[in-house]
């Protein structure tokens, strides 16, 4: 079994969870020129983590999740832009923007399946992106949305040149989230959204309010894409509309896969193999590596349907096997 | 003294097609009742109006004293009816007692908790346990269920039904697809269940029927035929030439 | 009032216009969806792949008009009827999340090609003489591609419907979309049937592409700008059907460019709002068969 969870799993924190964090700052110390993009990285696991909540454990295919991101991303843009550049006021702002978007359509959709259910989440997707678009005022529509001041975090800690603060702000944010969403996926909630995952019509059965429990998690996954995006705005002290694209959510889909949907640390290692092959070879061949991407979405689908921790469970489970 | 499980008039139709055409049923408190008919008889029509996935078009179905003729899946779930489906519908990738333990959830309400760890609630892995144990499956409980016999599988499909600790449990065909074989430690598990739950079996395998049932039903064209002890049915002619005749011939 | 009613006649033919051409690329997506339950992302790529092997033949090699049309139709339909046989088919029984990633996969792979062959500039078109003028009748003029667009698109989906409705081919199609199970039993082939609708589809996606090359411009992000649109015109109008993607090509072919032209500030709007009140009402679209 992959996932992780349910009512016999072992809880506990295991030692090896402890590696990604020791990295995370070892990488802070020993390459600072790679600072910036270890930020980005740190934002999309946190985006990741939110799909992986919804798709690997409540089954929910959505097309649209950069919707949230690009909400929360938005909302901390233009409350920093017109109310306050506080951020973590802005962080709330943006993951409470985002959360409420989720509840509201959540209530809407989730009440579809499949095909439906698809679509609705591109075409709400979509008009986020042409609300953003035309409400330039507020967002600077095509331009995007820039130039506002983002304050030192609690007064103390000012977002300097080379994005130091910025990556350890990220890194402290995931935290929380990584520890959020591991409560949640170890819970007894997280458990019923694995089931309505593998069998909805039993879990109906068992007399589970299943479309109570999806809203729920739906809500709590947009939020958390939210606090994402309001990061996003904040360490780069931009927004623009690629925020809310289509292809956002298509990348954010390839990541999870390539890491290992409905484990956690796929979401871990999905955004950071991604990131880094792409600041490595998209900036060389750029057609190039977005053929690449294709065609290791098609063999992923066809040969490798665990992602990378797929793989590696799959080598382990071979060299354990082997007599010695 | 009310039934555990009443219908009466019960009609569905689609559009000119009738297929549940003024059902009165009851199912007494602990019976062991087997519903039997022909395919197309309206069985499946039946359990599904009983359970709430499909809504009657005029009639009532009541547990206990308690009309639930417009109450969803789950609300009746949470008033004692469980079932089993005639093909399986498990949670596939998840360990046996994990199958279990989402419905002892459900039934204990924790499965809404989101903070403590699921393997905290000691009871309700317990309570699954047991459950698995009696049912002979205890050996299994950490394996996923994808991964067993078919058989076994089916018993999985009775122990979620059990989780619940239903007062009344529909079981649809538990030994379809079952060889012959093997059937009879499916018939061991029936006999075995608790005798304060009323069960309605939903059967083609005679045999099954004649050994477990205390009194049978048989539904033709949406229309109950014929009610009785297992005995009067096996005597009654009418019943042969429809049903039982059908089959040997 | 007459300013009204010209704007009114000219937004009913261009919104015909458009409709028409989103018809003939997205019947093809229906048919597969519905026939054979998969959900084709990159049904867009083949709309592209039309387009380019047309303007290519026209500009490069100075194919005529109609003979480059035939050529996108063909090339495709061969094309598509290869990646059937080699990826499609060994996922029509995977999960959804599968058939997702992979078609998402395949626009990726195709977009990167696109630009690689083509450069990330739309393709320009150069209409034959022939086509360039205005056509008078009604008292008004009518730009005569758009005329030629419309006729032509609509001798298609009168053969297609033909098909379908008269042919044997077609019986066993509609046939496979209703029962599939039953189709095989009595001994359709259907990997065969499902291959040879798979081309036509994507042959008519890429007519549709490479006549519409003027309106909707062939630029490599074609597959991914212009996908929530087809599949909009699929899941509004309902899947496995015919006249239910016709019905929803035409409506949001013309709302749209209503739209576009009377409220250009509220752009999109209504069509997505639209979309997602349809699929609230009638989850399986406006003519889609109800769940059983």
């Amino acid at each position: 079994m992959t996932h992780a969870g349910g009512y016999v799993a072992d809880s506990r924190i295991r030692a090896i969870e402890w590696l990604p964090w020791v990295l995370a700052v070892i990488c802070f110390f020993a390459a600072p020129t790679y600072v910036p993009l270890g930020s980005y990285v740190l934002t999309m696991i946190i985006f990741a983590l939110s799909l992986d909540l919804i798709l690997g454990y409540g089954g929910i295919i959505t097309l649209g999740h950069s919707a949230y991101f690009g909400a929360g991303a938005y909302a901390a843009g233009i409350f920093a832009a017109r109310v306050t550049g506080e951020p973590l006021l802005g962080l709330l702002v943006g993951t409470l923007a985002a959360g409420l978007l989720g509840l509201i359509t959540g209530l809407i959709i989730l009440r579809t399946r499949g095909l439906a259910l698809l679509m609705l989440t591109l075409a709400i997707t979509s008009l986020c992106l042409e609300v953003a678009n035309k409400a330039t005022d507020w967002t600077g529509g095509a331009d995007g949305l820039g130039g506002f001041k983002v304050q030192p975090i609690l007064g103390l800690f000012k977002f300097d040149f080379l994005g130091k603060t910025a990556y350890l702000y990220c890194l402290v944010v995931l935290f929380l989230c990584w520890w959020l969403v591991r409560r949640l996926v170890y819970s007894p909630f997280g458990a019923s959204l694995t089931g309505v995952r593998e069998n909805n019509v039993r879990m109906h059965a068992v007399g589970a309010p299943v479309y109570q429990r999806l809203v729920i998690s739906y809500t709590i996954s947009a939020a958390m894409a939210g606090l994402g995006g309001a990061l996003l705005t904040q360490t780069t002290q931009f927004v623009g509309l690629k925020v809310l694209g289509f292809e956002l959510s298509g990348e954010l889909m390839v990541m999870l896969i390539l890491g290992g949907v409905g484990r956690i640390y796929g979401a871990f290692v999905g955004p950071l193999a991604y990131l880094v092959a792409q600041d490595y070879l998209a900036k060389q061949f750029p057609e190039y590596w977005y053929f690449g991407i294709g065609a290791m979405l098609v063999l992923v689908v066809m040969f490798a349907r665990g992602g990378i921790l797929g793989i590696i469970d799959a080598l382990i489970a071979r060299v354990r096997s082997r007599p010695s | 003294m009310s039934a555990a499980l009443e219908t009466r008039r019960l009609c569905k139709s689609f559009g000119a097609l009738t297929v549940a055409e003024q059902i009165d049923f009851r199912l007494e408190p602990g019976a062991r009742h087997a519903l039997i008919g022909p395919n197309g008889a309206g069985k499946t029509t039946f359990v599904n109006m009983l359970t709430g996935r499909l809504a009657p078009t005029s009639g009532q179905i009541l547990i206990g004293d308690e009309d639930i003729t417009t109450l969803g899946q789950v609300a009746r779930v949470k008033r004692g009816l469980g079932r089993t489906f005639q093909i399986n519908t498990l949670f596939r990738n998840v360990s046996v007692v994990d199958n279990v333990a989402f419905a002892v959830a459900e039934r204990e309400g924790v499965a809404w908790s989101m903070f403590r760890p699921a393997s905290a609630y000691r009871d309700v892995l317990e309570e699954s346990m047991a459950l698995l144990d009696t049912l002979g499956l205890a050996a299994d409980a950490r394996l996923a269920v994808a991964g067993l016999p078919y058989g076994k599988q089916r018993l999985v499909e009775i122990a979620i039904a059990l989780g619940l600790k239903p007062r009344v449990l529909l079981l649809d065909e538990p030994a379809a697809g079952v060889p012959t074989m093997e059937s009879h430690r499916i018939l061991e598990v029936l006999d075995a269940l608790p005798k304060d739950i009323a069960i309605l079996i939903i059967e083609h395998d005679m045999d099954l029927v004649f050994r477990f049932a205390q009194r049978i039903t048989v539904l033709t064209q949406g229309a109950v035929l014929f009610e009785g002890t297992p005995a009067e049915i096996a005597a009654d002619k009418h019943v042969r030439e429809v049903y039982l005749g059908e089959r040997h011939v | 009032m007459q300013e009204f009613l010209a704007s009114l006649v000219s937004v009913a033919f261009h919104g015909l216009a458009y409709g028409m051409i989103l018809y003939v690329i997205s019947v093809g997506l229906s048919v597969t969806m519905g026939l054979m339950g998969f959900v084709n992302l990159a049904h867009g790529v083949f709309a592209m792949a039309g387009g380019y092997v047309m303007l290519s033949a026209m500009n490069s090699f100075g194919v005529p008009f109609p003979l480059a049309l035939a050529a996108a139709f063909i090339a495709v339909a061969l094309a598509s009827m290869v990646l059937e046989r080699l990826l499609y088919a060994r996922l029509y029984t995977a999960g959804e999340l599968e058939q997702v990633l992979f078609t998402i996969g395949l626009i990726f792979m195709s977009v990167a090609v696109a630009r690689l062959a083509y450069g990330p500039l739309p393709q320009p078109v150069h209409l034959p003489e022939y086509l360039k003028g205005q056509l008078h009748f009604l008292g008004r003029d009518f730009p005569a591609y758009r005329v030629f667009l419309i006729v032509f698109s609509v001798s298609i989906v009168g053969l297609l419907w033909f098909g379908v409705e008269r042919t044997r081919w077609g019986a066993m199609v509609r046939a496979a979309v209703d029962f599939r199970a039953m189709a095989q039993a009595v001994g359709i082939n259907t990997s065969r049937l499902f291959a040879l609708t798979f081309a036509l589809g994507s042959g008519l996606a890429a007519l549709g592409g490479a006549l519409g090359a003027d309106i909707i411009a062939i630029q490599p992000t074609y597959p991914f700008e212009h996908l929530v649109y087809f599949l909009i015109v699929v899941a509004v109008g309902g899947l496995g059907s015919l006249r239910g993607p016709f019905v929803a090509a035409l409506l949001i072919g013309v709302a749209d460019t209503a739209c576009k032209y009377w409220v250009p500030e509220f752009g999109a709007f209504f069509i997505f709002f639209a979309t997602i009140a349809v699929l609230l009402w009638r989850p399986e679209g406006l003519f889609g068969k109800e769940a059983a």
